[in-house]
């Protein structure tokens, strides 16, 4: 980013580069639309280059980077959840479903093995569901937490709480996944 | 170590971010509390569930995007900038600078009165006071306009009259 800073462009493709896809699916968990992910992440890495001049290194990169990009998933939820409560669960599924598993199965599907396919679909979506109704700030530490591997310390300062706190957030966070998720637990235990 | 304890650290033990002497304390706990066992079993269990989810990748006009987003930001100028000049400003301030160089280091007899031609005017001075005067004199303005000359009336006179004598 120090590179960036000092008018380096080949830098800013570098962090562009690195950055898209963690963002890309860090937003897209957070706000379940994969066209607005792409256009908060292109909006992160916007602010990123205008913020740049006055970039000052006191925290690690990855926590400013994720920290714009958490402040834009939450405002993002904030303003579209009337919108989301509207959304009728027989919606007809679009495009936006992690790799297609959302849609309907062609009759004619090459799958080896469509049984096992269809289970596969099945526990991710119960997943992804399960993640989504989480609180928005539970949902942002866990994806946190989880997928980019940010230590505590970190994540503490972009969602602005101590550690403690974080800590605490993080537990309850589990605790609903686990009973959200009991079946597979269950089956995921006696494994 | 009591079970309420056991909530700040059990994710930190399930993740193996704890260091040796905490995950110790962890392991003598959980070995004497059935519900604590159960909690680390299914939280690792949900730890492996989340693993499940697949990876999306950005669709491929991505990059083309944010590039020209970022192309078509403004160029942001520090405060100090109004103080470079514009390409007009910096080329009329040299064409100044070159002027007063030249005006400053050009030959001593360049575009000066000699003494020769000071004479002639001071000669010619008294002439050029008097048509100033002249052409700026308002009785004279007033005056008729000028008349033929009295020697040609004369003529036309006298061949009138001659005329009239033949006839």
């Amino acid at each position: 980013m120090l590179d960036v800073k000092s008018g380096d462009e080949q830098s800013f493709e570098l962090l562009l580069h690195r950055y898209r896809s963690p963002l890309v699916n860090f937003l897209y968990r957070m706000v379940r639309n994969r066209e607005q992910a792409e256009d908060l992440a292109q909006e992160v890495f916007l602010r990123v280059y205008r913020a740049r001049a006055d970039y000052v290194p006191s925290a690690k990169f990855t926590t400013w980077l994720f920290r714009i990009a958490t402040n834009l998933a939450l405002n993002n939820v904030r303003d579209t959840r009337h919108q989301r409560s509207e959304i009728s669960l027989d919606a007809p599924l679009t495009p936006d479903s992690e790799d297609g598993d959302d849609r309907p199965l062609d009759v004619a599907d090459p799958h080896p093995d469509i049984e096992q396919h269809l289970v596969e679909q099945a526990r991710a979506r119960m997943i992804r569901r399960a993640i989504e109704k989480l609180p928005e700030k539970q949902r942002a530490a866990v994806l946190l937490h989880k997928y980019q591997e940010l230590d505590y310390s970190e994540i503490s300062k972009i969602l602005e709480c101590s550690e403690s706190a974080l800590k605490s957030l993080l537990f309850r966070a589990y605790e609903a996944l686990r009973v959200e998720l009991a079946p597979l637990v269950a089956q995921h235990a006696k494994q | 170590m009591s079970c309420g304890r056991m909530e700040n650290k059990i994710l930190s033990y399930v993740d193996g971010r704890l260091n040796e002497n905490e995950r110790l304390e962890m392991d003598k706990h959980i070995a004497g509390c059935p519900a604590c066992e159960v909690r680390v079993t299914e939280f690792r269990a949900v730890s492996s569930l989340l693993d499940e989810l697949p990876v999306i990748a950005p669709s491929p006009a991505f990059d083309v995007r944010v590039r020209a987003r970022v192309a078509a930001e403004p160029v942001k100028q520090a405060w100090w900038a109004w103080l470079a000049p514009s390409p007009r400003v910096a080329m009329a301030g040299a064409l100044l600078a070159g002027c007063m160089i030249w005006v400053g280091l050009r030959p001593a007899g360049f575009a000066t009165v000699t003494p020769a031609t000071e004479a002639e005017i001071n000669q010619n001075m008294p002439v050029l006071e008097d048509y100033d005067v002249l052409s700026n004199f308002e009785p004279l303005a007033d005056l008729p306009q000028p008349v033929a000359d009295d020697s040609s009336q004369q003529q036309q006179q006298d061949d009138a009259s001659q005329s009239n004598q033949q006839m």
